[in-house]
């Protein structure tokens, strides 16, 4: 797919300029969050959906650290574009959903949601194969329905359904399906476990990579030093991406991290940041990374620039720590699904009555998902659901203590 | 009819239900060889008994599991080249390779988090700790990732995992590595915590441990790797394995029922013994070997025979073992206790260096048997 040429073209004078870099330290470019900077040569637009064609990356997507950047082409079908389209609209449809429901306090507990940050966890499964691995922090919704979860799966977990993706016990935060490994409550510890799935990838000889996610707030914690060290020793097809949002909590980057290029926080592991904000980039990085672990070049870390508009979990209104000019910038200027939906039109990929129809489509897809998870039963509130697995099925213990001796509950029961 | 309904009774309704009924025990564990629940010296007549120090018996467990599963796998600092830090992986690199048998970097969180995620994607990790004493820095992934993901994924995502290593107290390691974590461990749900004390112990658990599709914690001792135990014919083949949550009976008695596990179980039998010999009082001694799920009805019906209870542990007294089992013992068996159910720990103290001092905060042979002489107003 990517022809030899091309990235042997581009390598070379940017090695050179990085070595040069180290001398003098030249003007370098950052990565942009504008989430329309492709290009496309519109007479090479085919008629059929299905039909490939190559988009230029703008030449801001990257910033690389001890690496090659990736090719700079794309290839891409309209059909492709327009369900990258889709996704992200079901993704923030089903986040707002989230939102309305939580301010309804249907949704207890916390909830932390991705609106603003839907290129990222899109623009990765578009990059990978469902043999492919994820696991990332508890801003886990948009990365579950991704990996295969339904919407009314996800929502019904939300409002803590029986019929929910972990069947009303993880909420928000838990949630598992195949190729998905959470969701994890606990900032950083996604991190080496996610490690220990490329581990057993490596193990069983298999050519697939796993994808771990953490973020900005994350990226100090040790253990994912520790990670980053057994994968590079071991050369672990793992892709480590920081979901640089630029808060943790409400503790910018700069005022967290004495370094806040985390691309480069792998130090002997190559890095590469990524323009978060458009889904063709992050398609395009991720595409790289996994082609990078199946050559056994062993692990990458991966920045992807992105912002959070809402607050951190529902509880925070998100304005105390940042401007709202700076999210109104943010979300009028470098909107993953504006800045798509960007290209489509001037590309001629869709019209845009076709656009509003997929817009109109996910809508009411979503509403009806959230109408059947709210229709939905919660658990019963009964011994034999409250105490099951526990323990995988038949190899409990005997019994298991209940608050009070008379509620033990007994598996031969 | 009111006695009928008292947890106790109904303890031993089940147990009793529970051996009519087809054994539920599934598939992966295969059933355990009948061991008889004997004294020591009777082994020595037994055909095809030979010697094991618990270290061997540790060892042979695992080559036998690695040869059984190739999904099983070794992690852990200095399992590999330096053939453990106590031997007790000794030769399974050269047997296996270093595929299966990996040294890590001295990265507790790391690598148990990397255990843990080659667990969840379908590998059965044996996870080494050079002591227990340093899982204390790994410890958020042995609770948060491996416990409880089964339960927060509804049931749809197992993590097969075996932690072992050390734990309490050695000789004059002083307080940062002398802890005993069965309290730590036994009270999270999710997990299931063994303590074995005689070789056969330490191979039918470790390997029912690496079988069990849980995260398990095998709480070793360091002080047991060197003592040879007789290990019977049947133990010694590579389908022994012991059921969790049942414990054994070490000594028959009808005076004191003594609970114990791991290295004080030694303590106690000859606690016992001296005890029969200078007194003629006949001391039951019960080996829990599993911490989690705890055998609650042995030790009810143990306690209905003998009417009195001392539970024996290494660990600090607040909150633990002890603790837990004299208030089951309470709540289950409190009318047929004759006196007030005693505990033996660990002091309250951040284990001293200085021999003398060391020795005090832990069980002794003597400490126990004067209690128990104490107890029984002999």
């Amino acid at each position: 797919m990517f022809s030899r040429a091309v990235q042997v073209s581009r390598v070379a004078p940017i090695r050179a300029a990085q070595r040069a870099s180290t001398a003098s330290i030249a003007a370098r470019r950052t990565v942009t969050t504008n989430a329309a900077s492709a290009q496309v040569d519109k007479s090479s637009i085919p008629e059929s959906d299905d039909e490939p064609f190559q988009v230029r990356l703008s030449d801001e997507s990257f910033e690389t650290y001890e690496l090659d950047p990736p090719p700079y082409t794309l290839e891409v079908t309209k059909k492709e574009l327009k369900q990258m389209y889709k996704d992200m609209v079901v993704v923030r449809q089903m986040e707002m959903a989230a939102d309305r429901l939580y301010k309804e306090k249907k949704i207890r507990g916390f909830c932390h949601l991705s609106t603003g940050q839907e290129a990222v966890a899109v623009g990765i499964e578009h990059a990978i194969t469902k043999a492919d691995d994820v696991i990332t922090s508890y801003r886990c919704h948009g990365f579950a329905y991704m990996r295969g979860g339904t919407v009314r799966s996800i929502i019904g977990e939300l409002l803590g359904r029986r019929e929910g993706i972990a069947y009303g016990k993880g909420g928000s935060m838990h949630m598992f399906t195949k190729g998905f490994f959470g969701g994890n409550g606990i900032v950083g510890a996604q991190v080496p476990v996610g490690a220990g799935l490329a581990f057993a990838q490596k193990y069983n000889d298999t050519k697939n990579a796993t994808i771990v996610l953490y973020g900005d707030g994350a990226s100090n914690q040790g253990q994912v030093f520790e990670a980053f060290n057994m994968a590079k020793l071991w050369k672990l097809p793992a892709l480590f991406g920081c979901e640089n949002n630029k808060y943790g909590m409400g503790t910018s980057a700069a005022r967290s991290s004495a370094l806040t290029d985390y691309y480069k926080r792998g130090q002997y592991i190559p890095g590469l940041k990524v323009n978060g904000m458009d889904v063709l980039a992050v398609k395009a990085a991720v595409q790289y990374g996994k082609q990078w672990t199946q050559e056994d070049n062993g692990p990458l870390v991966l920045e992807y620039v992105t912002y959070r508009y809402g607050g951190h979990s529902m509880s925070d209104p998100g304005t105390t720590y940042r401007t709202r000019e700076e999210i109104q910038r943010m979300r009028s200027t470098n909107d993953p699904i504006a800045g798509l939906k960007q290209h489509i039109l001037e590309w001629g990929v869709a019209a845009e009555d076709e656009l509003k129809g997929i817009d109109k489509n996910a809508r009411s897809y979503v509403n009806e998902e959230v109408e059947a998870a709210e229709a939905m039963a919660a658990p019963e509130s009964i011994p034999k659901i409250l105490y099951e697995d526990i323990y995988v099925k038949g190899s409990e213990p005997q019994f298991i203590r209940g608050r009070i001796n008379e509620e033990n509950f007994y598996f031969n029961n | 009819m009111s006695r009928y309904l008292r947890p106790t009774a109904r303890l031993a309704a089940t147990a009793r239900a529970s051996a009519i009924r087809p054994t539920t025990t599934s598939s992966f564990l295969y059933k355990a060889a009948a061991v008889p629940s004997l004294q020591k010296r009777t082994y020595a007549d037994a055909a095809g008994v030979k010697e094991y120090t618990v270290r061997d018996a540790l060892n042979e467990a695992l080559a036998e599991e690695l040869e059984l599963n190739p999904k099983v796998f070794i992690l852990g600092e200095e399992v590999a080249q330096y053939n453990g830090a106590y031997k007790v992986t000794k030769g399974l690199l050269d047997r296996f390779g270093e595929k299966r048998i990996i040294d890590t970097p001295i990265t507790e969180m790391g690598f148990t988090g990397l255990a843990v995620g080659a667990a969840l994607n379908g590998l059965h990790p044996v996870c080494e700790f050079m002591t227990f004493n340093f899982a204390m820095q790994a410890i958020d992934h042995i609770v948060n990732s491996a416990a409880k993901t089964l339960y927060m994924s509804g049931g749809i995502q197992p993590c097969n995992i075996t932690f072992r290593g050390p734990n309490g107290f050695a000789s004059g390691v002083a307080a940062q590595h002398s802890q005993d974590y069965s309290a730590w461990y036994g009270s999270i749900p999710g997990l299931k915590v063994v303590s074995p004390w005689s070789a056969e112990d330490a191979k039918g658990l470790l390997k029912a441990a690496i079988r069990d599709p849980n995260p398990v914690v095998v709480l070793e001792n360091e002080l047991m790797y060197g003592k040879s135990f007789p290990m019977s014919e049947a133990a010694q083949k590579d389908d022994f394995v012991i059921p969790f949550g049942k414990a054994k009976i070490e000594r028959v008695g009808k005076d004191l029922t003594m609970v114990t596990a791991s290295r004080c179980v030694g303590q106690a039998l000859v606690a016992a013994e001296n005890l029969k010999s200078k007194y003629g009082v006949e001391v039951e001694v019960l080996n829990l070997r599993s911490i989690k799920p705890l055998d609650i009805e042995s030790i009810v019906k143990s306690v209905k025979k003998t009417h009195r209870l001392m539970s024996i542990e290494s660990g600090f007294p607040a909150f633990g073992v002890g603790a837990e089992i004299l208030a089951l013992t309470m709540e289950y068996a409190f009318d047929y206790l004759d006196a007030p159910a005693q505990r033996v720990t660990g002091a309250d103290v951040p284990t001293p260096y200085a021999a003398g001092l060391e020795a005090m905060s832990f069980p002794t042979e003597e400490l126990i048997e004067q209690y128990a002489v104490r107890m029984l107003r002999l």
